[in-house]
């Protein structure tokens, strides 16, 4: 109540009576001032008003924002309500008066249930109960909407003057701007002898390991730049990958497959997977996905140590690779020009896009799953659409084209092209980069030969044939790290806790399809043949409607010829109905009919009758 | 140029001391989640596997009856005590904590038929087959006393059920009619009968107190208003109706256990068609108590075995059975509804949990968590076919197995030939009878 004097303002002049006619109570330790000075207290009542003009106060229409509590605009101040903000028992009034407001995009990604496709047709128990939990998971996706205040880094950004271009500023601009700790994230490793580098970070983004073509194998932890082990493996490198954790690094050599521990000890040899040229990684289903020379894609599970399945893509050679982090869908491009979809679930591709004139580069998926580049021998570089259509969003033309591409956590594009690489930037997170004009450019000292944005860092690693380059390009990762999931701080003991964690949850290889949230959703055919299945057993149909059945009446006549004549006209309703919409139906089908979806018209069609 | 590059401080993510807890910062955005759903998925499969290796229900058998265990009852203010009653007129009180009988009285010759405790908890009623009714105090006799009833009742008939009264001093017993009778009093204050035949069990609503449900041998179930002092209406069923339970959360409702190995939730404005027919046993069942949740009830059976019935299903969520357990004659679900009692022919008293894999004892607050966080899993993904198989297999003993597979060939059979009938009967001749209405003969008022 001490703030009372300041707030008079706002509050209404009867108010203002009250206030003054009751007396102030004042503390032994307080000198005696007059109430207008309000001297105790400067501080908080002038920073209270601040808080209040900037708060968006409860709307009029309170009913309709309870239903709806996402405001659309979060950045418009709402009207304050005319009747006046709600008061306590004590007489002060809430200067945030209601729900926090949650802006609306924030809560469309944190949204699970799709709004747009209906509910399954089912009984109205059924319905009731989906529609509560559909009501729950929204109430659930605005709660995590409201916890996004809570994080504690900003992406990183890079601005030019007006009208300077970003690319233009190298490299060196960038770690001389910046603080020490940042700039200590740019180097470059001098190692020509071995030969064009491969490159991998760890999940948690905290290791880098890599292999060099003559057989130069390193891994260190380059943030402290500190190497946990160096070794010759004498034979060529073909890629290098980390498996689920820093521990273990598996190693596509020139016959087979080997695996080494963080301290270079080698722990197997797969000779089941020889002459591989790619290797990924699928860490929720402990998958090593193997593209050999022989055109087979294997999958190896690595935490039993099977071949899970063995596909012949029957496309030649395999060199390049790249999984979809969204739904663990591998991506293999061909000399034909295709990108095919691969499921260790299926023998043959989920799916094929034809993507270029001529061989297929390089491809590169983004973390959300709905993008990805693609680079050509046409040199061309296309961004496709995988949300169903498989279309493509925008494609370019590059002088000497991409030979390797990579997508950042937040959405970045990296194409290398002979010694130089390239960045492209969206709008935002989840729009596609724009591939006019390129963020960031920067010249290297040999041809690249692999390239991997580093996660939860604003770091581009590239292997080339100078050694390694680690190139910083603000705003790339993520800025706030989940600590369950991918912490690049965390100690032994979370390791080895988290380790098992995910071995408990290790997804089967069975559930990898497009669509990674199928399982969750009703399974609409396989409950109409249900349907259909129950009803051959039981011999009738259970839910079918009854035929009608005339009640006879208590009072007045109830003759058996009216009976029959009332249950004549429902029957006679009812069939009228069903004429009348099968009337309907004919001109949609007939329609359909006349346009044969996908073929030409051609000038014979006229004489079709 | 204007830059700014990520750049954490270590410090806001690594603890300061050893003694502090490891920081884990969160951040729930979905790309940082993948794969939710099949993760979660396989949570759901673990939690259930975890749930069908710790389902270790069975907890003690309380020994010491000479004869074979006819009744129990609850104490309504202890949970640690419970009654029962045995073949040879024996009456005994356990104390569940030490898992002792406290106390033993040779309350009849005879059978003990019915035993019920007094809502206040200080005494208890016993009828037996000499055709007396018993009034007990609950503790014990001092030292240098006779153990004796407090009031003992000569009637003229015997009885074979009693319940008491939840408000007031006034209980019911059931014989050859259905008397209910002040405590204070000899002679009843009122009977009712409707038609001839003897009644096996008598029971009082627990919220409409004044209302009563009872069955009898003629194969139906009445009900009685208190305060008219006549029968309400009653439901005549295919067979016997062994006992009846009042649902203790909603009052019109409650279940019979009939001799057709069945049971019948009724609503009592409705008796002509039971709410739900509850089948899974394969012999006649004997007993049946709610939980005091109300919203699941256990049955005793003479196929040896207990099942455990959710009020809105037709099919057994549990069933319990032991090697040496025999025909399950008494049963009752603890007023905490976490324990069931069975007393069986076989002069044991057994306590099982009523939830199988429940863990026992004080919870932490991150147990609790996971608990609730799996159990919810289970239910999001309870209709995927891999984790309801995992979730419904229970063993059975060879005995009940082998009797389940040939009723089911017998109710395919009798399926069959009605189907055939409709086939080659005129259409609409022959009717399409219900489950659920197949088993009612008539409703009377």
């Amino acid at each position: 109540m001490e703030t009372a004097p300041k707030l008079g303002r706002d509050v209404p002049p009867k108010k203002d009576k009250l206030q003054a006619k009751k007396k102030k109570p004042r503390r032994y330790w307080e000198e005696e001032t007059p109430p207008t000075a309000a001297g105790a207290f400067p501080g908080p009542p002038r920073k209270l008003k601040r808080n209040r003009e900037l708060r968006p106060q409860k709307p009029k229409n309170i009913h309709i924002r309870k239903k709806s509590r996402i405001s659309k605009k979060p950045q418009v101040p709402k009207k304050p309500r005319e009747r006046g903000p709600q008061r306590s028992l004590s007489g002060a009034q809430d200067p945030f008066a209601g729900p926090a407001p949650v802006p609306g995009e924030v809560v469309q990604k944190f949204r699970r249930v799709d709004k747009s496709k209906k509910l399954p047709r089912s009984k109205s128990k059924t319905r009731s109960r989906l529609e509560a939990a559909e009501a729950e998971e929204e109430e659930v996706s605005v709660r995590a909407a409201r916890s996004e205040l809570l994080l504690a880094e900003e992406p990183g950004f890079l601005e030019g003057e007006d009208g300077e271009d970003t690319a233009r500023i190298r490299q060196a601009d960038i770690v001389e701007a910046v603080d020490i700790a940042s700039a200590a994230k740019h180097f470059d490793l001098n190692l020509r002898q071995f030969g064009p580098y491969r490159l991998n970070y760890s999940r948690t983004g905290r290791h880098l390991a890599f292999g060099g073509r003559r057989g130069h194998v390193a891994a260190l932890d380059w943030v402290t730049k500190k190497l946990m082990c160096e070794i010759n493996v004498m034979e060529a490198v073909r890629d290098i990958r980390f498996l689920h954790s820093e521990a273990l690094l598996a190693v596509a050599q020139n016959r087979w497959l080997h695996i080494y521990d963080n301290q270079g000890i080698e722990l197997h040899c797969i000779r089941r997977c020889d002459r591989v040229t790619r290797l990924e990684f699928l860490p929720f289903h402990f998958l090593l996905a193997t593209a050999s020379e022989t055109g087979f894609l294997t999958y190896l599970d690595v935490s039993v140590g099977k071949i899970v399945a063995a596909l012949n893509a029957r496309a030649g050679r395999l060199d390049v690779m790249t999984q979809n982090p969204y739904n663990a869908v591998i991506h293999l491009g061909h000399s034909n020009g295709t990108v095919s979809l691969w499921s260790p679930a299926m023998k043959e591709p989920l799916a094929k896009i034809l993507c270029h004139r001529g061989g297929v580069r390089a491809v590169a998926v983004d973390s959300t799953g709905t993008h990805m580049a693609t680079s050509g021998v046409d040199h061309q570089l296309k961004i496709f659409d995988l949300r169903g259509t498989f279309q493509p969003l925008s494609a370019r033309t590059l002088p000497q084209g991409a030979g390797h591409l990579a997508f950042s956590q937040r959405g970045l594009l990296a194409a290398g092209m002979g010694d130089v690489v390239n960045v492209w930037a969206g709008q935002c997170k989840a729009s596609p980069p724009l591939l006019e004009q390129p963020y960031l450019t920067h010249r290297l000292s040999g041809h690249v030969h692999s390239l991997q944005f580093c996660p939860f860092e604003d770091v581009l690693g590239v292997g080339h044939s100078g050694g390694i380059t680690s190139m910083l390009i603000p705003g790339a990762a993520e800025p706030n790290f989940d600590g369950l999931e991918n912490n690049p701080y965390r100690s032994q003991k979370q390791r080895q806790e988290w380790e098992v964690k995910a071995l408990l949850e290790k997804v089967p290889a069975e559930l990898i399809c497009l669509d990674p949230r199928a399982l969750a959703e009703v399974d609409v055919i396989s409950l109409e043949q249900k349907k259909k299945e129950r009803i051959e057993r039981l011999g009738y149909d259970p839910e079918a409607k009854a035929p009608f059945q005339p009640k006879p009446k208590r009072k007045g006549r109830s003759s058996t010829a009216s009976l029959v004549k009332r249950k004549r006209k429902v029957m006679d309703e009812e069939h009228r109905d069903r004429v009348r919409q099968s009337l309907e139906e004919q001109p949609q089908k007939q329609e359909k009919a006349a346009k044969p979806t996908g073929a030409r018209p051609s000038a014979l069609d006229r004489f079709v009758r | 140029m204007k830059v700014k590059m990520l750049s954490r401080n270590p410090d806001n993510y690594v603890r300061e001391t050893k003694l502090d807890l490891q920081r884990v910062p969160r951040n729930y955005d979905p790309t940082l989640h993948p794969f939710e759903v099949p993760r979660e998925y396989v949570r759901a499969l673990n939690a259930t596997k975890l749930e069908r290796v710790f389902a270790k229900p069975f907890l003690a058998s309380l020994d010491g009856h000479r004869d074979g265990v006819n009744c129990l009852a609850k104490h309504p203010k202890s949970l640690a005590t419970v009654l029962s009653g045995a073949c040879d007129g024996e009456v005994r009180i356990w104390n569940l904590t030490k898992r002792k009988c406290i106390r033993t009285i040779q309350a009849h010759e005879g059978f003990v038929r019915g035993i019920c405790t007094r809502f206040c908890g200080t005494s208890f009623f016993t009828v037996g087959d000499d055709k007396t009714v018993k009034q007990w105090k609950m503790d014990g006799p001092g030292y240098g006393e006779e153990d004796e009833p407090l009031h003992t009742i000569l009637g003229k008939t015997v009885y074979t059920g009693i319940d008491h009264h939840w408000k007031e001093p006034v209980f019911a017993t059931c014989g050859q009619q259905v008397d209910i009778w002040d405590e204070q009093r000899t002679n009843p204050i009122c009977s009712m009968t409707w038609g001839f035949d003897s009644i096996s069990s008598v029971k009082f609503n627990p919220i409409e107190t004044f209302l009563l449900g009872s069955c009898a041998s003629d194969r139906n179930i009445v009900l009685y208003d208190m305060r008219q002092a006549t029968p309400l209406k009653k439901v005549i069923l295919d067979m016997r109706t062994n006992t009846i339970c009042w649902n203790p959360m909603e009052a019109f409702i409650f279940t019979a256990a009939n001799e057709d190995y069945n049971l019948y939730t009724f609503d009592m404005r409705a008796l002509d068609t039971p709410v739900m027919v509850h089948m899974d046993h394969v012999s006649a069942v004997l007993d049946v108590d709610y939980s005091p949740t109300g919203k699941e009830f256990v049955s005793a059976s003479f196929d040896k075995s207990i099942r455990i019935f959710p009020v809105d299903k037709s099919r057994s969520r549990e069933v319990y059975h032991t090697k040496r357990m025999q025909h399950v004659i008494c049963v009752k679900w603890t007023s905490d509804s976490k324990y069931i009692m069975c007393g069986s022919d076989e002069m044991n008293i057994r306590l099982w949990k009523a939830n199988a894999s429940e863990k026992l004892g004080v919870l932490t607050s991150r147990e609790k968590a996971a608990t609730d966080y799996n159990q919810k899993l289970k239910e999001k993904f309870q209709h995927h076919p891999h984790i309801k198989r995992i979730s419904r297999h229970r063993h059975l003993p060879k005995s009940i197995y082998s009797q389940i597979q040939e009723q089911r060939i017998m109710k395919e059979a009798r399926r069959r030939k009605e189907l055939n009938r409709i086939k080659h009967s005129k259409p609409g001749s022959v009717q399409i009878v219900s489950e659920k209405k197949k088993h009612i003969v008539a409703v009377v008022k």
